[in-house]
């Protein structure tokens, strides 16, 4: 099947949906309620004369910092987590409770320690993000089938060859699957915490726009922006999945 | 020729849910330097955990296995297992599981290392692939010039041909005995193909189904190259069989 028969079905989908929404409004004569059209237009006066591109930039500068933050802790810490059974007994109980802990119940908490500026946001995605890439890892590593660890015994080689030839690269494709979960969330928890707590970004765009004048033509355009920049980010780590190194995983 | 691995009293079992699982009872068998040693038996009486065992990757609960003289408590980079999974790294090229035991050598060096033993078990060409891109009896010979490279004064085989169609099992036994020629390794192989023990091995050990025992040991008094439809080697084809009870 070409491309572009795989696409048109989901493509008619939201043609569909459009001329439904379309319809609603000028049947119902809706005051408030934009049209698709008044979306679009309202968008494009926001990108020429508005703050659009400085509230994406600050809403992915937020998710960059904090989710990079994330990685770099998650990832030592769930290798290590995996390795050492005594730091797996030790912090498992206590990960899996803050686990199901939603990143916006540390909201008052976020202002509380951090205020209302960049830090806030940041420390919500790191919260978000990191426990999910932690347990992957962690699994990851768990999930090292035995023959391959033998065999690595068998050669006798350093630590730091097993580390860098068996361990990381047997985890890397968990590790992934961890990254895009944890980039996933934190998208989702950076809209949240903007509607709340700040005066930028993608979330506080969608807040403002409602509250100075209902400009639901803004708020609907600032959900789809949110849509689309959620799917590239993903397409962006579904790019890792296809590195050389990580498709044996992958392979069916 | 001196003795390379005493094998003495080995017994090993494992805890199962319904109870203790006895796998090897009493086993013991010497191998000399230099030595192939064939080891048959019905499907599951204990192959592998033998091998695994002297291989030093399970402790035996009774016995002990010795090389060169001293006890054999741990696997040696000098003792190479080839599982009967197989254990090729899939997340690493061809080349880079052939340097991986490769230590003390520069870096350039390795490399051509690996190359070379690429070459020798047939993977020319192959070597910047990964496993998943490569067939199953490819797979097999990347497995085996892994081992190869470290130059092992041992090989533990487990099943090595045994996923292979019968002409490439064939093609690598006679690469096997190529190599086996020019580098003298001593040989441990585990196999369920009669014709395969006689073809390679100067000594073949029959098993007893499980809790396993050696049943029956056949010296195998062929010169190489050998020729698998003599009468000779068809007659002790059969008595090996006879001794597997079929
Ligand atoms: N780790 C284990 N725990 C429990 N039982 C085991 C374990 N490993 C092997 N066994 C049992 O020991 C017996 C022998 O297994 P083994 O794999 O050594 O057989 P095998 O002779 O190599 O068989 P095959 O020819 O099919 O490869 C089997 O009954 C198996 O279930
Ligand atoms: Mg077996």
């Amino acid at each position: 099947m070409s491309k572009l028969q795989l696409v048109l079905p989901s493509l008619a989908v939201i043609a569909v949906l459009l001329t439904v929404w379309w319809l609603a409004v000028v049947l119902t004569g809706s005051a408030i309620f934009p049209t698709p059209w008044q979306v679009v237009t309202g968008t494009l006066e926001l990108a020429r004369e508005g703050t659009l591109w400085d509230d994406i930039g600050a809403s992915l500068m937020r998710v960059a910092t904090g989710f990079l933050l994330a990685v770099s802790i998650a990832v030592p810490l769930g290798l290590w987590m995996g390795w050492v059974k005594g730091a797996f007994s030790t912090l498992n109980p206590l990960f899996q409770m803050l686990r199901p802990i939603s990143p916006i119940a540390w909201i008052p908490i976020a202002i509380l320690w951090f205020g209302v500026g960049n830090e806030s946001p940041i420390f919500l995605i790191f919260i978000s993000s990191v426990f999910p890439m932690v347990v992957q890892t962690t699994a990851g590593v768990h999930t090292i089938e035995r023959r391959y660890l033998r065999a690595a015994e068998n050669f006798g080689v350093s630590r730091y060859t097993l580390f860098r030839r068996v361990i990381i690269p047997a985890v890397l494709p968990q590790i992934i699957v961890g990254m895009r979960i944890g980039l996933g969330v934190a998208w989702l928890v950076v809209v949240a915490a903007e509607m709340i707590a700040l005066r930028s970004g993608l979330g506080y765009l969608i807040i403002d726009s409602r509250n100075a004048g209902n400009r639901y033509d803004l708020v609907i355009g600032g959900m789809v922006i949110i849509g689309i920049i959620g799917l590239s980010l993903d397409g962006m780590m579904r790019l890792l999945e296809g590195l050389r190194t990580v498709r044996w995983r992958y392979a069916h | 020729m001196p003795t390379k691995i005493a094998v003495k009293d080995l017994r090993k079992g494992f805890p199962t849910e319904q109870g203790h699982l006895p796998v090897i009872d009493d086993v013991s068998f010497e191998v000399a330097d230099g030595e192939f040693v064939a080891i048959v038996g019905p499907s599951g009486c204990g192959k592998s955990t033998l091998l695994n065992v002297i291989a030093g990757f399970d402790p035996p609960d009774r016995g002990s296995v010795t090389v060169d003289g001293s006890l054999a408590t741990g696997p040696s980079s000098k003792r190479i297992l080839m599982p009967q999974q197989g254990s090729v790294f899939p997340w690493l090229t061809v080349q880079q599981n052939l340097m991986f035991g490769l230590n003390g050598h520069a870096p350039g060096n390795r490399e051509q290392i690996a190359d070379h033993y690429a070459a020798i078990v047939g993977l020319k060409g192959f070597e910047m692939s990964y496993p998943h891109e490569l067939s199953g009896g490819m797979l097999k010979r990347a497995e085996l010039a892994r081992a190869l490279v470290v130059k092992p004064e041992v090989l533990y085989m487990d099943e090595p041909f045994s996923a292979l169609d019968a002409l490439m099992s064939l093609r690598m036994r006679k690469e096997l005995l190529r190599i086996l020629a020019e580098e003298r390794h001593t040989v441990v192989l585990v196999t369920h193909d009669v014709e395969e023990a006689i073809h390679l091995a100067d000594r073949i050990l029959v098993l007893s189904a499980r809790p396993t025992r050696i049943q029956m040991s056949f010296e195998v008094p062929f010169a190489h190259p050998r020729t698998l439809s003599s009468p000779a080697a068809q007659g002790l084809k059969e008595a090996v069989l006879r001794e597997l009870g079929v």
